[in-house]
């Protein structure tokens, strides 16, 4: 046998991706999760042609009707559809987790990075200030800058997003941290690579994986950061539909129209365990010490 | 001793320090000028001109931010504009309420955390240790709020056990002081509960490998004094430590839990300071969870050091 076909015969290595991608395949609770949120995500696109009803139109003859075939989770004091509003609803709620998340990496990935990398006085300032942020209970803050930016869903994403900053700053420079001392960064260093080109081609790529199951948990907790805002009366606002604004006017109604709490609480719930899970199986999957 | 407490305070100022430029921060975001919004409906030149002067708004903002400081550290977070009272007054009326509410949600948390994590450590892989993994994530996933409604549904409108909301002091009737704030705790405790889980879990699982709890079991030892006398004292330290960190959640869960139950602690204060656009209280809540959290860490950070002795040698 030739030694190409040797080479052709030994099984080819897999890239720490793909070995990662296969373990979190193999986690029942992720696919789960994966499987809920996929749901979900089809369900939050699909709204017009998934909603049997118009979310916002009123019916006064069929106010606080307990489910039934025509309304299969029952209508809200208004007469609308609850479960039309529940799909048009986890537009608003997933929208909110990934937007806001997604705020929170885009500032924070950098300033971590950059206090990481260069250290000395900028890396003092950016990590006082995270510690100070860090200070304020997450939702307290989120509530004074929502009530600051003024009560809209785009306002609660901000505010939620800037809330969860100062975690994503702390990970990425601790990341940071630990890899700028390896070798292959002083070798990077030593044939001549920019500083920037350093950060980014080769430091940034070890900080992704940890960055990956926190943005993850994060979109859980981003979910019910929401949710808390919208029933506070700070996130999205009537009538647009909201499941935390749902539950808020749910409240009210609790002992004849239970039902108008139970699908928006339950919806948060599944989607919030759902990226638990997803949570749950990425750590595992990307860090095998967790297992 | 002393000098671990002035290395920790030496990172505690700079850290408060930026709390208050974060919250005075966050006042100079608010549209519109605060004068104005404070001159009422007649917005009377003259009223708005002594405002100005009196809240030194003519001032660069680094002078302003001086004057605020000042009057932060003599114990003046400013006045309620709905109420007409001073703000930490506000706060330390309702202090006591908050207090009793987080402390029973702490008890129930960690009566019902740390067990199921012991156990769920302690019977890995068992049906034990799915149901408390199970039982974590459900605390984790669910929404307190939401939780509060549907045990309003169960408890108090279906079966009629306690009181669906409102709030009894303890000195006026402690029997109905309990069973009005037994419901918020619990919920309030619920997701803090599923972090304590998997937190003892995980030390649990360390500390159950470890060396001397091998030869623990090798002297022949009962199982109950291995785990509870050797493995659980050791585990705990972290527990301790991490728990604390998730102490600011369960002050930030306040809010929702006495909006849901209609308790007027200050959680409530500042969902009711939002909605009457009363700043100085929103701040003064911020300015002081902040630092309430920062202290509370001070304090486990000091548990810690008198419970390792690694730490003091």
């Amino acid at each position: 046998m030739s030694a190409t076909a040797d080479i052709a015969s030994v099984p080819r290595e897999l890239s720490p991706a793909r070995r990662a991608l296969r373990r979190l395949l193999r986690r029942r609770g992720a696919l789960l999760g994966l499987a809920i949120i996929a749901f979900f995500v089809v369900l939050a696109i699909g709204a017009p042609y998934f909603a049997p009803d118009d979310p916002l139109k009123t019916n006064f003859l069929l106010v606080r009707k307990p489910p039934t075939g025509l309304h299969l989770f029952g209508t809200d004091e208004i007469g609308r559809d609850v479960l039309s509003r529940i799909i048009w609803g986890a537009r608003a709620t997933l929208l909110a987790g990934l937007v806001s998340v997604t705020i929170a990496l885009v500032l924070g990935v950098p300033l971590g990075l950059l206090a990481g990398y260069v250290g000395s006085w900028f890396d003092m300032l950016i990590s006082r200030l995270s510690d100070a942020m860090l200070a304020c209970p997450s939702l307290i803050l989120a509530i004074a800058l929502a009530y600051t930016l003024g009560p809209s869903l785009t306002s609660a994403m901000i505010a939620i997003g800037v809330t969860y900053t100062p975690v994503f700053v702390r990970l990425t420079r601790a990341q940071v941290l630990a890899v700028k001392v390896e070798d292959y960064i002083e070798a990077a260093r030593a044939v001549g690579n920019s500083h920037l080109r350093i950060a980014l081609r080769h430091v940034l790529p070890n900080v992704v994986p940890p960055l990956l199951v926190q943005a993850t948990v994060s979109v859980a907790t981003a979910i019910i950061a929401e949710a808390s805002l919208s029933f506070l009366g700070l996130g999205q606002q009537p009538p647009a539909p909201s499941w935390g604004s749902m539950l808020n006017v749910a409240k009210n109604y609790i002992d004849n129209a239970p039902w108008m709490a139970v699908w928006p609480g339950l919806s948060i719930f599944l989607v919030v365990m759902s990226f638990n899970l997803l949570g749950d199986g990425l750590r595992d999957a990307l860090d095998p010490r967790h297992r | 001793m002393s000098g671990f407490l002035v290395r920790r305070l030496t990172t505690i100022l700079p850290t408060l320090l930026f709390v208050t430029i974060l919250v005075f921060g966050l006042q100079q975001l608010l549209p519109g000028d605060p004068a104005v919004a404070l001159s009422g409906e007649d917005r009377d030149p003259s009223v708005i001109a002594y405002l100005h002067a009196k809240m030194h708004l003519d001032d660069p903002l680094p002078v302003r931010y001086g004057y605020w400081l000042r009057d932060l550290v003599r114990g003046d977070f400013g006045e309620s504009i709905r109420i007409q009272q001073p703000v930490l007054g506000l706060i330390l009326e309702k202090l006591p309420v908050t207090a009793q509410l987080a402390s029973m949600a702490i008890l129930i948390a960690i009566v019902i955390g740390v067990s199921a994590g012991i156990v769920s450590a302690v019977k890995k892989d068992s049906i034990w240790d799915y149901g408390a993994n199970l039982f974590a994530l459900w605390g984790l996933s669910t929404p307190n709020f939401w939780l509060g409604i549907m045990l309003i549904l169960l408890v108090a409108v279906k079966l009629g056990w306690l009181p669906a909301s409102g709030y009894v002091s303890p000195a006026e009737d402690l029997r109905a002081n309990l069973a009005a704030m037994i419901m918020p705790a619990f919920v309030l405790g619920n997701s803090y509960a599923a972090v304590l889980m998997r937190h003892t879990r995980s030390a649990m699982l360390q500390v159950l490998s470890a060396d001397y709890v091998r030869t623990a079991r090798a002297k022949g030892l009962d199982e109950r004094v291995v785990v509870l006398r050797h493995a659980l004292r050791n585990a705990l330290i972290p527990v301790i430590t991490l728990g604390a960190l998730s102490f600011g959640e369960l002050l930030g869960g306040t809010v929702l839990t006495e909006s849901v139950f209609t308790i007027p602690g200050f959680g409530k204060l500042i969902v009711d300071a939002v909605f009457n656009r009363d700043y100085a209280v929103v701040q003064g809540v911020v300015l002081f969870t902040a630092t309430a959290y920062i202290v509370l860490n001070l304090v486990a950070d000091l548990g810690y050091f008198l419970v390792n002795p690694r730490m003091r040698g």
